[in-house]
């Protein structure tokens, strides 16, 4: 069955988007990032050698894979909007993933400096995915400024705490029309199954597997676990109900036609 | 607002006595939490908290792991000048101390750069001695010209100034700012402290605030310990660090943990900070403040660094020189301490692969 992800044109098959920070080295980044089966994968441009010294973590991304390269670090949109530049200048392509964090303890992203740096990264014909805090008129802002997809955390990043954010982000999926990728928080495959069985159109996964014993291992966990909840979903979940519903029911001889003499 | 606020109710409480209250099983409740309170935070700097060592490294590693995973960034400090106006017992660049004094000219300063740059490090610090005359923003302004073209990111250790002055340098490209409070008890402070502005305890202690609204992307504090008891400043330390993340949401905050280290001076510190003090120093503040940057110089042992990578350690110099022209021209001056680690970049490099760690050349792009 063919279900693909669209985002700004591009058909993508794997909804497990992935992070390139945390690793030990590139060397298991790579094999992870393959393993995952990925195929886009978020770079900061802070941490990229852009004068083209050849140190380039880019190099070590698989060709299977997208580049995002993300604006970790901005703390204003002003600064997003330069990373962003300066990441396209050096030939990282034109989507971006914009994160503007001005709260370095609990690093939760801005939301109203992100729909600025989005009013104007579109203009400049970026494909623009949106790092936000789950709120539902901060994320039909970002739509409407043109962003192709809205990631709301599913919990603080790196914190491995799931997806706390359940209920706004489950507005989210019912209100807005782009793709709603949830990013941060997920530290269980479990966690990325839940997130696609509740309608997400993806996750991204950094911390989870960068840390895990066994990147590699846990990459694959991931995209198993990834497709597992879309499969789920698209079939249809079985309502929930705190009573139990027989599924043979004892009154189905009852109908409002039936009868009455 | 002021961090001086805090001290002053601090001041007068009965360190010593205070931590021998603390029992056992007051730390293993602590260890028990997720997130500490500042009183939470005393319990593991207790002497009581010596015998969970072990389970604060594994809590503290796990921490570290979640918020940086197994990346350890590495920079260089770059000393620029070593004229300093004042009298600090502890300092081989004090006034008093007799040694040709010398600064970079411009051209110094691109040859040095040239070799850090060389080395494969992007981040630096520029040090100097405190001499508003020897150090001042335009001297600093100019440097910076030239090192925007080398490195990525330029941190600034050199004498408090004003917050305007933060701004303009803010403005010329540098984005960190390191100031040690040397110590945190005012009258050793004034003690230590002869000459000299650095005698204004007040204006050092809010320096790292002004350097927060100087728009300063990180700000790295310290106390070198060795001057005071080590339990109470490192307490009072963690307590500025949280301070400052809590009323400056935008500034990256660092904390690192020197000791006094020979010096060309005479002094000899009162207090002996051992190795495993300085770990339950680091470690509780790890697991007080999840988010820091824990920063680690050369002062200590290579044998020393290796142990201490896993155990929170977010930032690390590697192959330094503490002397003005060290890296061009190492014969020709006095340094500012004696280095332990004198490993190259290389080497350092090779070590962190071999712990499993990847080294973080650049972490940020001046922007």
């Amino acid at each position: 069955m063919k279900d693909p992800l669209v985002i700004a044109g591009k058909e993508l098959e794997s909804r497990l988007f992935t992070g390139t920070g945390k690793f030990a080295d590139h060397s298991v980044m790579r094999e992870a990032i393959e393993q995952s089966h990925s195929q886009v994968v978020t770079v900061a441009i802070r941490r990229v050698d852009l004068d083209g010294s050849g140190k380039h973590i880019v190099n070590d991304i698989p060709e299977q894979a997208t580049l995002m390269p993300n604006t970790s670090g901005a703390r204003t949109a002003e600064e997003a909007v330069r990373i962003a530049r300066l990441g396209k200048a050096s030939g990282m392509g034109n989507w971006v993933k914009i994160e503007v964090i001005s709260d370095q303890k609990y690093l939760l992203p801005d939301n109203e400096e992100t729909i600025k740096a989005t009013k104007i990264l579109v203009e400049e014909g970026f494909v623009v995915l949106d790092y936000m805090s789950p709120d539902l008129m901060a994320a039909k802002r970002m739509e409407e400024a043109g962003a192709a997809a809205i990631m709301p955390l599913g919990s603080p990043i790196g914190s491995n705490r799931g997806i706390r954010m359940k209920e706004m982000i489950r507005i989210m999926i019912d209100e807005i029309d782009v793709p709603i990728v949830i990013d941060a928080g997920i530290g269980k495959p479990s966690e990325a199954t839940e997130a696609m069985e509740m309608g997400a159109d993806a996750v991204l996964v950094n911390t989870a597997i960068a840390t895990a014993e066994d990147p590699v291992a846990m990459a694959k966990a991931f995209d198993m676990a990834v497709r597992a909840g879309r499969m789920a979903y698209i079939s249809g979940l079985g309502q929930s109900s705190l009573q139990a519903k027989a599924s043979s029911p004892l009154t189905g001889f009852l109908t409002s036609t039936g009868g009455g003499q | 607002m002021s961090f001086y606020n805090v001290y002053e109710k601090l001041k007068d409480q009965p360190f010593k006595s205070l931590f021998d209250e603390i029992t056992a099983s007051d730390v293993e409740n602590v260890l028990q939490k997720d997130g500490l309170t500042e009183a939470d935070y005393f319990t593991l700097l207790s002497p009581a908290a010596e015998g969970y060592l072990e389970e604060m490294a594994q809590k503290a590693h796990q921490l570290t792991l979640q918020h940086f995973g197994y990346t350890m960034q590495l920079f260089l400090p770059l000393y620029v000048s070593d004229y300093c106006v004042n009298t600090c017992k502890y300092c081989s660049f004090s006034v008093d101390n007799v040694f040709p004094r010398r600064r970079l000219t411009m051209e110094e300063v691109e040859e040095e750069a040239q070799a850090i740059y060389a080395m494969g490090i992007e981040q630096i610090i520029i040090l100097s001695g405190e001499s508003r005359v020897h150090s001042s923003v335009d001297y600093l302004s100019k440097i910076m010209k030239i090192l925007r073209k080398y490195f990525s990111s330029v941190g600034l250790e050199v004498q408090p100034m004003d917050r305007e002055e933060y701004e303009e340098l803010v403005e010329s490209g540098i984005d960190t700012l390191t100031v040690f409070q040397e110590t945190y008890d005012q009258e050793i402070y004034r003690d230590l402290h002869t000459k000299g502005p650095k005698r204004f305890y007040k204006y050092r202690l809010d320096t790292p605030e002004r350097g927060c609204q100087a728009g300063m992307r990180s700000v790295t504090i310290g106390a070198l310990l060795g001057l005071d008891d080590w339990r109470k400043e490192s307490y009072i330390t963690g307590l500025h660090g949280s301070y400052l993340q809590d009323n400056y949401l935008d500034t990256e905050i660092g904390i690192s943990f020197p000791r006094v280290q020979p010096n060309a001076g005479s002094f000899q510190p009162e207090i002996h900070v051992t190795d495993q003090n300085m770990v339950q120093a680091m470690l509780a503040l790890r697991l007080f403040l999840p988010r820091a940057g824990i920063i680690l110089s050369t002062r200590e042992t290579p044998q020393l660094r290796d142990q201490l990578i896993p155990l929170g350690v977010t930032k690390m110099s590697a192959a330094s020189s503490t002397e003005v022209g060290g890296y061009t021209q190492p014969e020709n001056t006095q340094s500012q301490f004696e280095i332990s680690d004198e490993r190259s970049v290389e080497e350092v490099r090779q070590l962190l692969h071999e712990k499993g760690y990847q080294p973080v050349m650049k972490d940020w792009q001046i922007v």
